[in-house]
């Protein structure tokens, strides 16, 4: 005798449904989800630069999933300003679930974290790091959307010379005064290996101090670097050291023509002006930067006032733009890779090609060795207190102002 | 070759700094002298003072100088409650238990600090802070002569208490020699809070004179804690004249290593005359042959 369909038969028929047709969806939903894990020093002597760029990840996945359907999930890890740590907290992240990794900021700590992403073969995009090493080790999964330390010379040494021409000037005598950090150490190789070969440039470096970035109190410093009777000080810094020497300049009565960066952070970031105030005046950073009438710069300044009302991208562009930008590179690769998996990401990470960017440059892509070489740079001087583009100046705000009138002296009309 | 000038600015910047890092050793001294403990949370109650400073002045614009009296008589307090409380069953205890009572309480005092304040530096902001006298050819730091012109005020303070006080003598008594002072009826207990609570008013004072001159963070703590013991170690551990010289020994020879050698050596060279000090005097340079 025949009998119709029992209850439990449904239930049998309609869970292998499910699986048969269900699962794919499933599938392809988590395919658009990414555990990211961000490594920043959010605490330690780099804690404010850290902070910065953490907002950049933080605004990050509203703004991708509208741009390419992907869901990011954060996974937040300090390291304290400390390379160890950022090595074991890599480990801890990807033990927890990381498809890719984001960070770090400090070239040192990137170094380490780029180790632990090869042996795990985990991707990491890296937002900020300049020591040219890390993209020179072979990795297979590891990229760079950001200069190298021997581009960011280059670029920064280049804006030296527009800026001397732009106003007139041509100093004679440099001090140079680096942090003794990895980056540092790198922007130094790079400095002393680019500037003899620079005709164009008219000074030559009278004086090199190099510094312990942590440095509680930078008195001897300036004092050596004044005794040296150099025109102006060229200045490879972080953020604390960066306040420090102007304070004691200023103490000291120490007024060069000027103090430029050939591209360090430090001199354009909300503390500095907020711990130095009128002082913070004039001091000049050639850095890469955003492009103010981008649509997506237009996009993240809206994103970061909703989440972050009290603060301004102006404030935090390189930190903020090169950390979201890193995030774009992981969204295109998972819509392009539609999995999570880690080779496919890699894969597809290697062969990003985004055109329309919120720094200036063109397209983010990566050269064989994993870094964008597309990174161009602008000359940053700090005016009415925020930070003013002053060359090239197709893009200017402001003429340049060079020699500096002194420090907290206002600027003749 | 550095001209003269620059040499005697960097001089006299590193003299002015070393007497406050004097005052701060002065306490750790104080307290090892008398009590015969050494207070290995000596950098975290300094970092509490520079803390008390920067939270004081950012609250209600109170000029250090100002808050530095209340700060050292809150410390005391702090120091004479913590000996009888929590150090004092410690006295006659190993070593390695009164170092490991210590430590746990730097590492409770930087931790609270961490979480309450925050891994930030921060700083104090009065109008003089950037100010400086041209004197000829020297730029004195205005900051600095100040904090090092209290220091000295607090030392001869504390050494008048110790020379002209009933209590004073009565610890000095304790120091030199405990059983004659249990027998004469000094009540050593009471005697011993009270050289805690000093030595920790210098730390308190020390602690505010130094947020004038540089950022504190809750990590600063432990950086300090090594500093005093090379300053005291080169000074001789108990001596209080030691830990003045001690502090402006090191104060200059690390603004003359920052000068002639690299800026980057001028934690080394005190470590140098920390190990040249324990080879060659190991009592320090004004310490008593044990």
């Amino acid at each position: 005798m025949s009998r119709g369909l029992s209850r439990r038969d449904f239930n049998r028929i309609a869970a292998a449904g499910a699986a048969a047709f269900g699962a794919p969806a499933l599938v392809r939903a988590q395919a658009r989800k990414v555990k990211v894990g961000v490594l920043l020093p959010r605490s330690g002597y780099l804690a404010k630069i850290g902070q910065s760029c953490q907002m950049g990840a933080d605004i990050a996945p509203a703004l991708i999933r509208q741009m390419y359907g992907v869901d990011i999930e954060l996974m937040n890890a300090d390291f304290e300003s400390k390379v160890e740590e950022a090595r074991a907290r890599a480990e801890k992240l990807i033990d927890d679930g990381a498809q890719v990794l984001v960070g770090a900021f400090d070239s040192g700590a990137t170094a380490a974290i780029a180790q632990v992403a090869e042996q795990r073969k985990v991707p990491f995009v890296v937002n900020i790091a300049a020591a040219p090493q890390i993209t020179k080790q072979g990795y297979r999964f590891v990229v760079r959307n950001f200069p190298t330390a021997p581009q960011l010379v280059t670029n920064g040494l280049a804006l030296f010379r527009d800026l001397f021409q732009a106003t007139g000037t041509a100093p004679r005598k440099a001090v140079f005064m680096h942090v003794n950090d990895t980056f540092g150490q790198a922007m130094t190789g790079g400095i002393k290996a680019t500037l003899p070969k620079l005709d164009y440039l008219p000074f030559k470096i009278v004086e090199e101090i190099g510094y312990d970035p942590a440095a509680r109190d930078l008195s001897v410093e300036v004092a050596k670097a004044k005794a040296s009777g150099a025109d102006f000080v060229m200045l490879v810094c972080r953020l604390n050291d960066a306040i420090l020497l102007v304070r004691e300049m200023v103490k000291q009565r120490f007024t060069p023509m000027g103090v430029v960066s050939p591209g360090s952070p430090g001199m354009y970031e909300q503390a500095f002006y907020e711990s130095l105030g009128k002082y913070s005046e004039y001091c000049i950073s050639n850095v890469p930067w955003y492009e103010p009438k981008a649509k997506i710069t237009k996009l993240v300044e809206g994103e970061l006032k909703k989440q972050f009302p009290k603060e301004n991208l102006l404030y935090h562009a390189l930190n903020v733009g090169f950390t979201f930008e890193a995030m774009m590179v992981i969204g295109d690769a998972v819509k392009r890779a539609g999995s999570g998996d880690a080779s496919a990401l890699a894969g597809a990470i290697r062969a990003t090609d985004i055109a329309e960017r919120m720094m200036l440059g063109g397209p983010i892509k990566f050269s064989a060795e994993g870094q964008n070489d597309q990174i161009g740079s602008a000359c940053i001087q700090n005016l009415g207190q925020k930070p003013t583009v002053v060359l090239p100046a197709a893009s200017a705000e402001h003429k340049p102002v060079f020699p500096m009138p002194g420090w907290g002296v206002p600027e003749k009309t | 070759v550095l001209p003269f000038d620059a040499l005697l600015n960097i001089v006299l910047s590193g003299l002015l700094t070393g007497l406050v890092y004097g005052l701060m050793a002065l306490g750790l001294s104080v307290i090892y002298g008398v009590v015969r403990i050494v207070n290995f949370a000596h950098g975290e109650m300094m970092t509490l003072a520079m803390y008390a400073a920067v939270l004081l002045n950012a609250s209600w614009h109170l000029d250090p100088l100002l808050i530095l009296a209340p700060v050292a008589l809150a410390f005391f307090a702090f120091g004479y409650v913590l000996q009888r409380v929590l150090i004092n069953p410690f006295i006659d205890r190993p070593e390695h238990a009164q170092f490991i009572l210590l430590l746990a309480l730097a590492l409770v005092l930087v931790n609270a600090m961490l979480i309450v304040l925050g891994p930030d530096a921060r700083s104090v902001q009065v109008d003089y802070a950037l100010d400086s006298w041209q004197l000829g050819p020297l730029v004195v730091d205005k900051v600095r002569v100040v904090c090092a012109a209290v220091a000295l005020a607090v030392c001869a303070l504390l050494f008048a208490i110790f020379r002209f006080t009933a209590f004073g003598k009565a610890i000095r008594a304790c120091a030199d020699n405990l059983l004659g002072a249990q027998i004469v009826g000094l009540n050593v207990p009471h005697l011993y809070a009270l050289t805690f609570g000093l030595g920790a008013a210098c730390v308190g004072a020390a602690g505010v004179l130094l947020a004038l001159l540089v950022d504190v963070t809750p990590m600063s703590g432990p950086g300090y804690t090594l500093l005093a013991f090379v300053i005291v170690i080169i000074g001789g551990l108990g001596s209080m004249v030691g830990a003045l010289a001690g502090g402006v020994l090191i104060g200059v020879s690390e603004a003359l290593a920052g000068l002639i050698v690299t800026p980057s050596a001028k934690s080394m060279l005190s470590f140098a005359l920390l190990i040249a000090v324990l080879a060659l005097r190991p009592q320090g340079l004004f310490g008593r042959r044990a």
